[in-house]
């Protein structure tokens, strides 16, 4: 059984506008985080799909989803530090109570 | 010798630059040593100039380089050295020369002393540039040097508001002049197509143009000239002027600068000689500025203002004679003039430097025996000026009053006649009052004291010009050698000499002594025996003596007519100036800054706000693309 392409693009849809949401929505920023990634993943999920459907050779699309890991996982690394080292001066990760930095 | 003329302007012009760069600094009193050796050197060319031109040498053309050169049009710096020049530049450098002495003395205290020097050895630079001039162009530069020399050191105490007033005043009705002058040269340069008097008068012979247009010139230029030389209607400035330091105005105020109308008439006689009525309108306006001035002169109780009156009068008898077409007598005027009323200035000065700064003569009296030489020397020229013989005075006005008489202009010579006497009563007044009688006040009277060496040499000196230059050059009447030294000015503006009868000259000089001696015996009789009374003659005279004693409110006449409205306009002016233009500028501003203010809002520092507008245009353009890959929002 095959399941089709609009399948995976409905559910990588669903996932996006989740995250989407979350990230105007919510004001934690380690949610925040979270959310992006959903939404990186979403992107990943579409990717693999197109691929998997057109990639009639070698499914080069697939690539890309690994580049899209490696700029998340850089991602999170910086992000968490930004939200770690404000953590440190001071004890909010309430995004909206972040505004030293407001010119 | 006359090759090196370029030299005479040059060495005023380093004292210049010398004294102002390095005078206030390092050479503190120094300065006015400079400057008066700089100008005793341009006295010494002068004299070798003057000796030249007197050789025969009566036509110089000497070429420092090319200034504008337009087309055919061409305008050099070069000077043209003729007998009028000569003459123009030994009175200048020399008198110059002595008041620039003297002025080591009198300004000593003064805390500009070098700012002082600099200035007047500007002046005296540009007064020769004007003198040396070969072409109406560089005149008028030198005319407007001496114009601002002139401001600069009628404000020369400018921490006062009166001299700053009075600088302000000369500098703006100058400038009224000076556009008369500016319409004169602008209309020969579309007429003739040159500024260079040679050329001017050698073309003026050629095409005779059209006598309206020449009339236009000279007038305006006269204009000019009533600016310069303080005739009706722009004379008011020079009495003011005398609250500039009393060098200043014995230089530029009697000597030289109020001379250069009378120069500028003169150098342009062969152009007033065709151009119709032009030389009645000098002949009147100087006849009516001269019985006009001394008029005033006759009650006014300030020493300096007396002369400066006096100095009107004298210039107006000057362009009396332009007028009656004698050129010659009126530079004779000029000549006897600078030595006489500088004189009178300087002794003046030296008056108001013994008495530590009082000019009202109702407080001097008696004070020949406190200044012998200012006295004798001061006598001298009020006798020169009451035209007595043998002075001065004598020789130069008589010629004058001749030559209107003869050339037929017998309302001016008696109107020239009424102001000798004037004259020489007015100058009886100031010496009577100054030197004679009881002092009236004993606290300036004690600490009265003759002036220093300095200051009493160059009043000799000037004396002895006054006593014996009329005599030397003038003898005798309408043949002297001043005529034979000047006939090519009258040979070029084509005037016949009328050289009366010996009969006719003993019979007008016999006139002018009778008015002379009429003046003066009327001024003894009324302040030694009383006869009439000043005082009681005052209180008969009533109005008039009060529209003497107000100038004839010509001043308040300005006031209301031209300072108000110039005022007025001003203040529109300002009013445009600051609400409209201002205004437009200020409310353009205004605009943006308050468009910046309500679009700063949009940054708000929220985060999730900006996440949203990215989203929103995020989605926004993604309808619109899936609206044009549909078709439904067309092409």
């Amino acid at each position: 059984m095959t399941v089709p392409l609009g399948a995976y693009i409905a559910v990588s849809a669903v996932l996006f506008f989740t995250g989407c949401a979350g990230v105007l929505v919510r004001r934690n920023a380690v949610v925040i985080l979270m959310c992006v990634e959903l939404m990186l993943n979403a992107a990943n999920l579409a990717l693999v799909a197109f691929s998997r459907k057109y990639g009639s050779i070698d499914e080069r699309g697939s690539v890309f989803v690994v580049f899209v890991f490696v700029i998340a996982a850089a991602e999170v690394a910086v992000g968490l530090g930004i939200i770690l080292s404000a953590y440190r001066n001071r004890p909010v990760i309430n995004v909206d109570e972040i505004h030293q930095m407001k010119g | 010798m006359i090759s090196l003329v370029w030299l005479i302007p040059a060495f005023p012009l380093a004292a210049f630059l010398i004294s102002g760069l390095f005078g206030r600094r390092w050479l503190g009193h120094l300065t006015g040593l400079v400057a008066t050796i700089a100008v005793g050197l341009s006295a010494l060319l002068s004299i070798g100039v003057f000796l030249e031109v007197l050789g025969g040498k009566t036509q110089t053309v000497v070429q420092l380089y090319r200034w504008i050169a337009v087309g055919d049009f061409s305008i050099n710096v070069s000077a043209l050295i003729d007998p009028l020049s000569s003459v123009m530049l030994l009175v200048v450098t020399v008198v110059s020369f002595l008041i620039f002495v003297y002025s080591n003395g009198y300004m000593e205290h003064d805390a500009g002393f070098y700012r002082f020097f600099a200035w007047l050895s500007l002046f005296v630079f540009a007064m020769l540039i004007l003198v040396m001039a070969d072409n109406y162009l560089l005149m008028f530069v030198g005319w407007e040097g001496v114009g601002l020399c002139s401001y600069l050191l009628i404000g020369y105490w400018f921490e006062r508001p009166a001299p700053y007033y009075a600088a302000k005043k000369a500098f703006v009705m100058n400038r009224i002049g000076d556009w008369g002058y500016t319409i004169g040269i602008i209309t020969i340069f579309l007429v003739f197509g040159s500024m260079n008097f040679l050329d001017v008068f050698k073309r003026l012979e050629e095409s005779a143009p059209a006598q309206a247009t020449l009339t236009l010139i000279c007038v305006a230029l006269f204009f000019g000239a009533t600016g310069k030389s303080a005739q009706l209607p722009l004379y008011s400035w020079l009495p003011d002027a005398m609250e500039g330091p009393t060098p200043v105005s014995a230089l530029i105020h009697a000597a030289t600068m109020v001379t250069s109308g009378v120069y500028l008439v003169a150098r342009s006689m062969p152009l007033f000689e065709v151009a119709g009525p032009s030389l009645q309108v000098v002949g009147v306006v100087g006849a009516i500025t001269a019985i006009f001035a001394a008029t005033i002169a006759l009650v006014q109780f300030d020493i300096k203002r007396v002369m400066a009156y006096s100095t009107v009068s004298q210039l107006g008898y000057m362009f009396l004679a332009l007028g009656v077409g004698a050129p010659v007598a009126a530079m004779f005027h000029l000549a006897t003039h600078a030595f006489f009323k500088a004189l009178l200035f300087l002794g003046s000065g030296s008056v108001i430097h013994g008495l530590g700064g009082e000019q009202d003569m109702r407080k001097m009296g008696g004070l020949r025996r406190k200044m012998p030489v200012t006295f004798w020397t001061m006598l001298i020229a009020g006798g020169a000026l009451a035209a007595l013989p043998p002075l001065a005075g004598f020789w130069s006005k008589d010629e004058i009053l001749g030559a209107a008489f003869v050339n037929g202009h017998v309302v001016l010579y008696a109107i020239g006649i009424i102001t000798a006497v004037l004259t020489a009563f007015y100058v009886t007044r100031a010496l009577w009052m100054t030197f004679y009688g009881e002092p009236r006040d004993h606290h300036l009277y004690d600490h009265a004291h003759e002036s220093p060496r300095v200051m009493t040499l160059p009043l000799i000196a000037l004396a002895a010009g006054s006593a014996v230059l009329g005599i030397v050059v003038g003898f005798p009447p309408e043949q002297g050698s001043v005529h034979s030294f000047l006939a090519p000015v009258v040979e070029a503006a084509g005037l016949a000499e009328h050289i009366p009868e010996l009969a006719t000259i003993v019979a007008l000089a016999l006139v002018s002594v009778a008015a002379g001696v009429i003046g003066i015996a009327f001024g003894v009789s009324m302040y030694v025996r009383h006869r009439p009374d000043s005082a009681a003659l005052t209180r008969a005279a009533g109005p008039v003596y009060r529209v003497l004693v107000s100038k004839y409110y010509i001043d308040e006449l300005y006031d209301h007519r031209f300072v108000e409205a110039a005022r007025a306009f001003a203040g529109a002016s300002w009013a445009f100036d600051i609400h409209i233009i201002d205004g437009l500028a200020n409310r353009l501003g205004w605009v943006l800054a308050m468009g910046g203010q309500g679009l700063r809002r949009v940054q708000t520092g929220i985060v999730g706000n900006y996440a949203l507008t990215i989203v929103a245009g995020l989605l926004l353009m993604l309808v619109a693309y899936g609206g044009y890959a549909t078709g439904i929002l067309g092409r």
